[in-house]
């Protein structure tokens, strides 16, 4: 089958020559460094703007997805980039991205040319900057969307990308859009984030969110512009920009994210702060979204053409795959449509790594199935957007061929996990094989889908980059004395109704968690009342059920 | 990550130094005035004295554009086998435990 181009965005003039010269500009810092000409200290900031980090085994390349779309092309670069630069295999992260684990720093440049050749790159996937914008991942297919959020997030991504005065804030920044009242895209957890809703009049706009984050100080997003209208939006999102690059504390690296800032300044102040530099910003006149921009940047994301007249129902092919539909396949659009979720997550795997093979094979799923386009969800998974219900089983098909057909998109093996200690730098514990253990203890599918919508997440350190927080049951790697522990949090929620989980109290080894979290399920199925959820049961018991169980055999 | 030389104070025992090769990132030990792939045929440093200067001399060397960030981390002997007291150093010297066909652990690296 030949190669489907899907609607999105496709670089112009100057993006195409703003990534070739950055590309060039690092073959030569790479080649200077090499022979000496550039010291280590003065070639790491240039390293990490391109998005290489030095990890625990290694260099990692992290490459932008920006709003995790990814065409059938690109996906055959990055199967080719794992093949010939590293080693086989790529890892999908949390924020929509890949990253590579082994690639040597001589061959960087080579990957860097080869992911620009597919309109890619790995610019701002690291450092003090606004990161890889996120969105949904099923923006511009979902039946419950208000509006396709790509077309901001692509706005978002042009203004953010190398502004000059945003290349070096006081920490990281992350943004997320998302255009569905069901929050897929974990907005308040991010720096800033940007809501599509509806006015009393009907009319759309922004709701604009501000302070959330993870990491050792969690906080939840709050309501910083409750409707800005989508002419205003750079300019306000610039405004709240401009408060936190000059209130920002820069002397302490664990109060320099700008959830620190809001709430020291309190919501209130910060409204005041970001509402009269809108007004300064305004009355310049510059940053104003012209229709005529929006329009021509949404023209890119333009709906496919949807076949008519196909049959709306889903064919019968078996229990198994019965049970894939019901937690794998989502509600579309377009009639006779549906969404697929491909889970990298078949118990026992690493969560979110694919193979070459893996990703060459979902790029012929996309072209034949999917007008091309697959989306990284920040959950770690693959999402074919618009598929015909009717293909659907053979989809399921292909994708039982590759060991990604696991029945479990929101349940309790759909596990985050970061790469943690096995890869990473300043992890203090694994966190994959904590993720493999409890997949593998709950591998029965029948007692997968008895348990329900439930959201593990574990880090291997306070970073949180593994979402803990956010986890109905959310789970922490420290390091005592050189031995690796794991904490529990209960109660977190990374959706609409999002919640910080709640410490249990001491950790458990490694071998002890699992079957901890086991117990703490157990008293979730026996206290639980009809149609509730892990989280429900939990917000409606507290803490103390769920403790007493968990710690149960360890008093014994 | 570059750790102080003061860092080497924080360790107690008999200790190694290690770091990354410059060009493919590739963990390295020490081993005499140069470095070698494997754990096992690095240098031991048994006093702090030693291992200090052993990190000061490679801090030094540095600039000769071959490796990068050096520190020294503490290991102990466990039935006549020198391995890592945290289990940070015994993944960096094996590979991820989730993938024993990768990292040095899978080529049998013993030089």
């Amino acid at each position: 089958m030949s190669e489907v181009a899907p609607n999105m965005y496709r670089y112009d003039e100057f993006d195409a020559r703003f990534v070739a010269e950055r590309t060039a500009q690092f073959k030569l810092q790479v080649e200077r460094r090499l022979k000496g000409e550039l010291t280590e200290d003065q070639f790491k900031p240039l390293r990490l703007m391109n998005g290489l980090y030095l990890q625990l085994h290694a260099y990692m390349l992290r490459v932008a997805v920006p709003y995790g779309t990814i065409s059938s092309k690109q996906m055959r670069m990055l199967a080719h980039i794992a093949r010939k630069y590293d080693k086989g295999y790529g890892h999908f992260t949390t924020r929509q991205n890949i990253q590579y684990n082994w690639p040597k720093l001589v061959d960087v440049p080579d990957i860097l040319s080869d992911l620009a050749s597919v309109e890619m790159h790995a610019i701002q996937t690291s450092g003090n900057c606004i990161r890889n914008v996120t969105a949904d991942h099923f923006a511009g297919a979902s039946a419950d969307e208000i509006e396709d959020p790509r077309p901001l997030a692509e706005i978002i991504r042009q203004w953010s990308s190398l502004h000059p005065e945003f290349v070096f804030l006081p920490r990281k920044f992350k943004i997320a859009v998302s255009g569905a009242p069901q929050d897929r895209a974990a907005l308040k957890y991010h720096d800033m984030a940007v809501e599509i809703v509806k006015n009393d009049a009907g009319r759309t706009g922004y709701k604009v969110l501000v302070g959330g984050g993870m990491g050792r100080t969690p906080y939840i997003a709050q309501v910083l512009g409750e409707f800005v209208e989508k002419e205003d939006i750079l300019a306000f999102l610039e405004a709240a920009m401009r408060v936190y690059n000059e209130q920002g504390r820069r002397d302490n690296i664990y109060k320099a994210r700008i959830k620190i800032l809001t709430n020291a300044l309190g919501i209130e102040e910060m409204r005041r702060q970001v509402q009269r530099e809108f007004a300064e910003i305004k009355q310049g006149g510059n940053l104003q979204l012209p229709q005529d921009e929006l329009d021509r940047i949404t023209a890119y994301f333009a709906p496919p053409n949807f076949d008519t007249g196909l049959p709306d129902a889903i064919p019968d092919a078996g229990k198994d795959f019965a049970n894939w539909v019901k937690t794998n396949v989502h509600a579309h659009r377009a009639p006779g449509y549906a969404i697929a979720t491909i889970t990298l997550k078949t118990p026992g795997q690493v969560p979110g790594d694919a193979t070459s093979a893996q990703m060459e094979t979902i790029a012929e799923l996309m072209d034949t199935y999917s007008v091309g386009e697959v989306r990284v969800t920040h959950e770690q998974n693959l999402v074919l957007p618009h598929v015909r219900k009717k293909d659907l089983p053979a989809i399921y098909a292909r994708l039982k061929e590759l060991d990604f057909a696991s029945a479990n998109a929101g349940l309790i093996t759909d596990i985050i996990a970061c790469p943690g200690l096995d890869y990473c730098d300043l992890a203090n514990a694994r966190s994959i094989p904590i993720a493999q253990r409890i997949a593998l203890k709950f591998a029965d599918l029948d007692r997968q889908h008895e348990i329900g919508e439930l959201k593990i997440k574990i880090s291997g350190c306070i970073n949180a980059c593994g979402h803990h927080h956010a986890g109905h049951i959310g789970i922490l790697g420290v390091d005592k004395k050189g031995v690796e522990f794991y904490q529990l949090q209960l109660g977190g929620s990374g959706a609409e109704d999002a919640s910080i989980g709640e410490i249990m109290g001491p950790g458990f080894t490694e071998h002890e968690i699992a079957d901890a979290v086991e117990r703490v399920v157990n008293v979730y199925i026996k206290t639980r009342q009809p149609g509730e959820r892990f989280l429900d049961t939990y917000r409606r018991l507290g803490m103390a059920p769920f403790k007493d169980a968990a710690y149960e055999k360890e008093a014994a | 990550m570059v750790f102080p030389a003061s860092m080497a104070h924080q360790n107690h025992g008999s200790q190694m130094l290690t770091a990354n090769r410059l060009r493919d990132g590739d963990v390295l030990y020490r081993k005499g005035d140069g470095w070698v792939l494997a754990l096992a045929a690095g240098d031991v440093f048994a006093d702090p004295a030693s291992a200090d200067a052993a990190l000061a001399a490679a801090q030094a060397e540095t600039v000769r554009n071959e490796f990068v960030a050096p520190y020294l981390f503490e290991v102990r002997e466990v039935k006549g086998v020198i391995q890592p007291v945290k289990e940070r150093e015994i993944i960096r010297a094996a590979g991820p435990t989730v993938r024993t066909d990768l990292g040095k652990q899978a080529g049998m690296v013993n030089v």
